[in-house]
């Protein structure tokens, strides 16, 4: 066992322990006010009037949505913390949305999916094991603190998954496949972990 | 289970300060690996009690140059790891770090170009380490460098850019936003349509773009670009927030 590294002169801004909120950030997070933006690459500009979501893959049929359709839907407002891979945490965000339960109540899943990307205008595409996006876990979010989603922030639509860190929470996603076997998307396939629990500290492969 | 990014205990070798609130720090690693220009390492700083803080710094060397790497960390007002790094450090200090990390906003010299860096404030950084790969590489990618700070005094890497220019296919554009030296001839205000024109034009339509800075550069240049008909694939992004601290 070696002897632990300290970092000579180092005292650190400190939470106080007995702060309510002490115990929401993961290991290796400090906590934000603002909400940074981080994209790879351009922000798509998105077509309302063409703008659809689907459920595709390992399901009965696949289901899609138009944006007036999905609006119909019953929606809930969700306050989670997020947590970024870059190191922020950004406590009681606040997102208006469709849970992916009360999607899936109008899909027929095969009961071989285990798995599933999330995909976006753009291109992006980012997997996680199916559980993690049930019973309350995950929904796609069409209003953030009460307004649109900004396009920056993934607007129209960003999947919202609070669980894992935020590079799963796709921006302008537009549908959510199944599969049988897992498959690493973007960042998963460029050096991020495949599953990014925060929680766990998987930021990168192998963590 | 591949394995992970291992946690290594480097040894500060030199600080340069570049600017009023940017310094660059020369780190030693054990076990030092080439990294790819754009990459950056993670810090983690441990205090007795075991509390723990991390930050991600983009490298600002080039691969080239074995056994070290240069960190660029600009100094965050109240920043919890930028302050320690700027006021505590002192060459022959051990700092832990675990790296490289990232996969996408790279350049290698064997990609070639044309290449169009656009940078803001310390978003720099990465784009100086391709900068000193392209030049340590003898690349011969026609390049553009397109970077803007408050003022003269917070341009990082001024003197090394200017020597850098004289390289072949290598043109660097400046532009002060805030205020500017008598007789400054380069630009003077932000970013715009007309300036990503013309710094873009010369390349043809579909250079190899990195562009890193703050959120209102990033998103004006990106989709600015997009716009003007650059394939989205080619525009590759990063972002300097105020959370970098």
């Amino acid at each position: 066992m070696t002897e632990r590294f300290v970092s000579r002169g180092f005292v650190g801004k400190r939470r106080d322990p007995a702060a309510a909120t002490a115990n929401r950030i993961p290991p290796g997070q400090h906590e934000v006010k603002d909400f940074p933006v981080l994209s790879a690459g351009p922000t798509p500009r998105v077509n309302l009037d063409a703008w659809t979501f689907t459920i595709e893959g390992l399901v009965r049929a696949p289901v899609r949505w138009t944006w007036a359709e999905l609006r119909q839907l019953p929606a809930q407002t969700f306050v989670v913390d997020i947590h970024c891979v870059t190191k922020w945490t950004k406590l009681d965000t606040r997102w208006t949305g469709v849970s992916v339960d009360t999607l899936f109540e109008h899909a027929s899943l095969d009961p071989r999916a285990q798995f599933v990307t999330a995909w976006s205008d753009g291109g992006y595409t980012t997997n996680m094991p199916l559980p993690d996006i049930l019973t309350g876990r995950a929904f796609v979010a069409y209003e953030y603190d009460g307004r649109p989603v900004a396009p920056e922030h993934g607007g129209p639509v960003r999947f919202v998954v609070p669980g894992l860190y935020l590079w799963k929470s796709a921006k302008w996603v537009r549908g959510l496949r199944l599969m049988e076997k897992d498959k690493s998307g973007f960042w998963e396939t460029r050096g991020y972990n495949n599953h990014g629990d925060p929680w766990k500290e998987q930021r990168y492969t192998g963590d | 289970m591949p394995t992970p990014i291992q946690w290594q205990i480097a040894t500060l070798t030199a600080i340069k300060t570049e600017t009023p609130t940017v310094k660059s720090f020369s780190l030693a690693l054990p076990q030092w690996r080439p990294h790819r220009a754009g990459q950056h390492y993670d810090v983690r700083l441990t205090a007795p009690d075991g509390y723990q803080a991390q930050r991600s710094y983009s490298i600002a060397s080039a691969p080239e140059r074995a056994g070290t790497i240069d960190l660029g960390i600009e100094r965050i007002a109240d920043g919890e790891v930028s302050t320690y790094m700027h006021e505590v450090l002192v060459p022959g200090d051990q700092v832990e770090v675990r790296g490289p990390i990232g996969g996408y906003f790279v350049w290698e010299a064997r990609q070639g170009g044309p290449l169009l860096l656009i940078g803001g404030g310390s978003g720099v950084v990465p784009l100086m380490s391709m900068l000193r790969h392209r030049h340590a590489a003898r690349s011969s990618a026609p390049t553009r460098l397109r970077y803007s700070a408050r003022t003269y005094d917070d341009l990082i890497y001024r003197e090394e850019l200017a020597t850098l220019g004289a390289d072949s296919g290598l043109e660097v554009i400046l532009t002060l936003t805030r205020a500017q030296p008598p007789g400054w001839t380069g630009y003077s205000r932000r970013i715009d349509r007309a300036m990503l024109d013309e710094v873009a034009r010369p390349l043809g339509r579909a250079p190899q773009v990195f562009i890193c800075g703050p959120t209102l550069l990033v998103e004006a240049a990106a989709n600015g670009l997009a716009q003007a008909g650059v394939p989205a694939s080619r525009i590759r992004t990063e972002r300097f927030g105020p959370s970098g601290a």
